[in-house]
């Protein structure tokens, strides 16, 4: 039994560690997304709960915890009580393949910053266990008893099948170049002389999965499953209290994933030009990693938002054409020229 | 009508320099003077004329300047004023013994003020007048005459008309 506590103890810490992270980075995305609309609309945006606003997110929670928590009578009360599970669930255990920074050696020990070591299959399980998070907004719709939510739910499976595609084909021609599905395979590569972000010999796959990932994640211009001026709300139409909370939360732990998965990989991960991680020592080399990584992340959330604010909503087929008939084949045009590439300079 | 579309180059049909554009005007407003106004700190500078709390006003010999003709109870549009009269030996011969105004019901539309043949009722610029309790907003003849006006009136605009001809 003795041997096992090293594995462990380091994992529930880091596990403890990452879920604090992603929670209240999901609590501050909420502020922070009242707040950048409010400016950009020229408001000032909460500010009366402590200072400047910051405990608001608090405020919001303690309102969730004590709203009644409505089931429709039409609703079929299996899949409508598993749905909101199903949407929050995958969007956080995706943290476990994400690896947030170098590593930290303490006494000895050296600890590599990612909740799964040694996973080298880290790209495909985030592609997959994110997809799940689709199904607990397609059950949702179904199992409302509610037109609007069936048409929010229908939504997001026609926006499915339209952007996983585009996302597939850009993670791949990534996975090519760098021949893993390790995330931290894939950012060592973008480290170091010689070698850039991925967002430079990337650049097409860089914009297909940034506009597919729009879509994955339900935010504007792509948030047809909500679509709140034709469909009152879209798929959380009947849920309250702590129920749409989680749907809530899911959509925001999603927009943290999908940053991070940019940023892996295309960004550089927690790398920065002519900065070596190894100058400021085991410990604090490691930490400094993990916080430029996470300022990328920010950055990225702030994309998002901005993202919001601006653009309109597309219309439905709209969505299709533009995954079908501009994201897939440029992706697929991608993929083409990345693999001819790398057949004419062989394999690195 | 025909309308006469731009020709878009192959850049501007990407739809990227529309969205670029979209994005720099929306971040431009980040650093731009806030609008809102932080109601119960800040407040609005009421426009002179501004309908808000209807009042009864008192006359020079100190009593309510109301004859009780009730034409302000049957202009009222959602019948909000109540008046009950009686006589009195005072030179107008007439008064209110009960005036009830539902503040529940008034629409601050002054009409009550427009048509009163004395000038004894009148809307000044009070407003928040919210209740936790319905009872509490009906206004009885003293109340109104306690919030209203008494001679010797103020000079400006919160003088009544009566007064300024």
């Amino acid at each position: 039994m003795n041997a096992y506590w090293p594995i462990v103890v380091p994992a529930l810490i880091k596990i403890v560690v990452i879920l604090g992270i992603v929670l209240t980075g999901v609590a501050y995305t909420t502020l922070a997304e009242r707040k950048v609309s409010a400016w950009m609309q020229d408001r000032r945006g909460p500010n009366r709960v402590g200072p400047f606003g910051l405990l608001q997110p608090v405020a919001d929670g303690m309102k969730f915890f004590f709203k009644e928590d409505i089931t429709p009578r039409e609703a079929y009360r299996p899949l409508y009580l598993l749905a909101p599970f199903l949407t929050l669930f995958p969007a956080l255990i995706t943290f476990a393949v994400i690896p947030f920074g170098t590593q930290i050696s303490v006494g000895g020990q050296t600890y590599p910053l990612i909740i799964a070591p040694g996973m080298d299959v880290g790209v495909i399980f985030l592609l997959a266990v994110s997809s799940i998070g689709v199904y607990g907004i397609l059950l949702a719709g179904w199992s409302s008893g509610n037109k609007y939510s069936l048409m929010g739910g229908l939504r997001s499976a026609s926006q499915v099948i339209s952007y996983e595609l585009g996302i597939a084909l850009a993670v791949m021609s990534v996975v090519l170049w760098t021949g893993s599905f390790d995330f931290r395979r894939i950012v060592d590569d973008q480290a170091g002389w010689g070698h850039f972000w991925f967002v430079g010999p990337q650049f097409l796959a860089f914009i297909v999965f940034t506009v597919a990932v729009f879509a994955e994640t339900n935010r504007l211009p792509f948030d047809l499953p909500e679509g709140e001026s034709e469909l009152v709300a879209g798929y959380h139409t009947e849920y309250s209290g702590l129920r749409f909370a989680m749907f809530f939360m899911g959509e925001y732990a999603n927009m943290i994933t999908a940053s991070a998965f940019v940023v892996l990989l295309f960004l550089g991960g927690w790398n920065l030009p002519f900065v070596n991680y190894a100058w400021f020592g085991p410990l604090w080399g490691g930490l400094l990693s993990a916080v430029v990584f996470f300022a990328k992340v920010a950055v990225l959330l702030f994309v998002f938002i901005w993202v919001r604010w601006t653009l309109p909503r597309f219309r439905y087929d709209q969505l299709m054409s533009l995954g079908w008939k501009r994201l897939f084949p440029l992706a697929l045009l991608n993929l083409v020229l990345i693999s001819t590439l790398l057949v004419l300079r062989g394999r690195p | 009508m025909k309308v006469t579309r731009p020709e878009l180059s192959w850049w501007e049909r990407t739809y990227f320099p529309a969205i670029l554009k979209g994005m720099k005007l929306t971040f431009s407003h980040i650093f731009r003077k806030r609008v809102t106004l932080q109601y119960p700190e800040e407040r609005w500078t009421l426009p002179p004329g501004y309908r808000g709390q209807p009042v009864l006003l008192t006359g020079l010999d100190g009593h309510e300047k109301c004859t009780s003709c009730k034409l302000c109870q049957f202009i009222c549009p959602p019948e909000a004023i109540r008046i009950v009269g009686g006589e009195t030996e005072l030179a107008k011969e007439k008064f209110p013994k009960e005036f009830d105004i539902d503040m529940g019901l008034c629409i601050f539309c002054g009409y009550c003020q427009e048509v009163c043949p004395v000038e004894a009722i009148w809307l000044k610029d009070a407003y928040e007048l919210a209740d936790y309790d319905r009872t509490n907003l009906i206004f009885d003849k003293e109340k109104l005459l306690a919030i209203g006006r008494k001679p010797p009136y103020l000079p400006g605009r919160e003088k009544p008309l009566e007064e300024g001809r």
